[in-house]
């Protein structure tokens, strides 16, 4: 049984077409990444997941359970962070965490849990903090806390590193790792490639309501079979030899770049024909295509 | 049924109106208790509405309908509408609870607000005023059922107002003139018969009336009719209320 299975989903708005035929499987204990330029769907597609959002249609179900015909078991088992900072400013972040366990059917018995939570999250000493009180950040924290309450199966976090800063990004990621290694169900949405890059084994692009995209992050990095070799060289030659000046990419002083083809450009190619121009090497620097520039194409 | 999260769902809502008691109990309790006492002053030698009653004491369960039919569609209403308007709503839609468990759970909350207000404008004017109760079981009945219609209304108006101004005109040009008019003030046979014809499809004239049997034993119409009526009320606007709920209008779209 998959985490999360999504069959010929639409949706439509007055107007856009936000979701297209989208087909998506996401096994148990996957980190997976959600990635697509604003606008993308990302966001509508979690809330059909999480029955926020009903479908024009197609199915989906949280841990084999429909998202609509069996809500109560797709609910208990997916938790949800969502992209706004959402709050209610009459109550307290305990508060808040009691009663998000109540909805939940779960009672006393979850205290321990919440205790713990909120000592992960460095939330403890704000137990008795009114929300409004709290800062954008740790106001975050709290949503994470939330969606967390009720040991969900399967975690979605919708762009939640998005204007946060760096020592609570690093909190974040070192957190959900955890949670992943736990054996939780990862689902990030995020637009920074470097963060999709660092932390997701499996990746789904999408743009315009479509899934475009669909690998493992190696499969993903494959697609783009350029790599960049950057030489610094002693001083720079009169003139390239013949072969490498359709490689050059760019050059700054004695700093050459070299766009090569994993393939057809082999680096000891290039070495080679250096040397053999008499060009002396001081430094050599190899750059791997990013999920950036496979995001780009697959995005245009 | 997920009766945990029901009753979560509604402690919270009761705690939420507790919590700023002064504006939710006090505020209503004040405005209810000055009527009383100008109405009271201005009239009470002049006009004897019902055979053996004062006006004073005449006005009292009236007085009490009216701020009960109040409150209790503020109470679900602005709750629904402040979740909505701060987005906290989402934690409730994230959570497994159906159409009739968040309904339970706002009308219950209402009711406990439109009895509490009750309660506390029965006890001050008790207080001054000698006013005994004839029938507690009617009494309980009218304020029980009379606070869940609001209350299921409220909660309706709540779900598909997408701006305060629609709640707060709902309010001020619905709920409030529909209960100043319902026979608070007077009998209806004071009336015009235009406007007695009137007064007898505005259903919280059944409210009042029916309300008021149940304190003096003496009414416009039978207090049967009445509380016929504001159960026919109650089930229609739980239906109404329930299937809102269930298609997820205005919330899940
Ligand atoms: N409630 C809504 N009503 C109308 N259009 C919407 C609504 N929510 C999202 N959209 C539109 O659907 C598309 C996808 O939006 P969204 O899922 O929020 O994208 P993302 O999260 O990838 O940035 C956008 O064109 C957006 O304008
Ligand atoms: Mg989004």
């Amino acid at each position: 049984m998959s985490a999360v299975s999504i069959h010929s989903l639409h949706k439509h708005y007055p107007g856009v077409h936000a979701l297209n035929n989208v087909d998506l499987t996401i096994p148990q204990g996957e980190f997976f990444g959600l990635l697509g330029p604003n606008g993308a769907g990302k966001t509508t597609l979690i809330s059909v997941m999480a029955g926020l959002t009903r479908a024009t249609s197609g199915e989906v179900s949280v841990m084999g359970f429909d998202v609509v015909k069996q809500y109560r078991q797709a609910r208990q088992h997916l938790g949800v962070v969502p992209q706004e900072v959402v709050f209610d400013p009459f109550f307290t972040v305990g508060e808040m965490l009691r009663i998000q366990s109540g909805y939940f059917g779960l009672g006393r018995s979850n205290r321990a849990w919440i205790e713990e939570l909120l000592e992960t999250l460095h939330l403890t000493s704000k137990m008795n903090t009114r929300m409004r009180a709290l800062s954008g950040g740790m106001k975050r924290r709290v949503l994470i806390a939330q969606a967390l309450v009720h040991r969900p199966a399967v975690l979605v976090l919708d762009e939640p590193t998005a204007g946060v800063d760096v020592e609570l990004r690093k909190i974040l990621w070192q957190f959900t790792t955890k949670l992943h290694q736990e054996g939780h169900t990862i689902i990030l949405t995020t637009h920074y490639l470097e963060e999709a890059e660092a932390l997701c084994n499996q990746i789904a692009i999408i743009n315009q309501g479509e899934v475009v995209a669909l690998d493992s992050k190696q499969g993903l990095l494959a697609r783009n079979p350029y790599r960049m070799l950057r030489v610094t060289v002693s001083e720079a030659p009169e003139k390239l030899p013949e072969r490498l000046v359709p490689l050059l990419h760019e050059q700054k002083d004695t700093d050459f770049t070299f766009r090569l083809h994993r393939k057809d450009d082999p680096i000891a190619d290039v070495l080679h024909a250096l040397r053999h121009a008499g060009v002396e090497i001081m430094d050599l620097h190899i750059g791997e295509p990013t999920l950036e520039s496979v995001f780009l194409t697959l995005t245009e | 049924m997920n009766l945990y999260g029901l009753y979560t769902l509604f402690s919270k809502e009761v705690w939420r109106f507790l919590r700023v008691s002064t504006q939710t109990l006090g505020a209503p309790a004040i405005t209810a208790l000055l009527f009383l006492v100008v109405f009271a002053q201005a009239m009470e030698t002049r006009v004897t509405v019902l055979e053996g009653i004062s006006y004073q004491v005449f006005l009292v369960p009236g007085l009490i309908m009216m701020s009960m039919i109040q409150n209790a569609f503020a109470n679900s209403s602005s709750s629904l509408l402040q979740s909505k308007m701060n987005g906290s709503l989402v934690f409730l839609l994230l959570a497994p609870l159906s159409a009739i468990e968040l309904y339970l759970a706002y009308v219950s909350a209402a009711i406990v607000r439109g009895f509490l207000v009750g309660m506390v404008i029965y006890v001050v004017a008790w207080l001054f005023i000698d006013i005994g109760i004839a029938h507690l079981l009617w009494v309980l009945l009218f304020a029980v059922f009379s606070s869940a219609v609001l209350g299921a209304l409220g909660l309706m108006v709540g779900v598909l107002a997408t701006r305060i101004e629609q709640v707060a005109g709902f309010q001020n040009f619905i709920i409030l003139p529909m209960s100043f008019l319902s026979g608070v003030f007077y009998s209806i046979y004071s009336l015009p018969p235009f406007w007695q014809a009137v007064s007898k499809i505005n259903p919280f004239f059944y409210m009042v009336d029916g309300f008021r049997y149940s304190f003096f034993q003496q009414s416009d119409v039978s207090p049967g009719l009445s509380l016929l009526w504001v159960f026919v009320f109650f089930t229609l606007l739980s239906a109404a209320s329930l299937h809102i709920l269930k298609h997820g209008y205005k919330m899940r779209n």
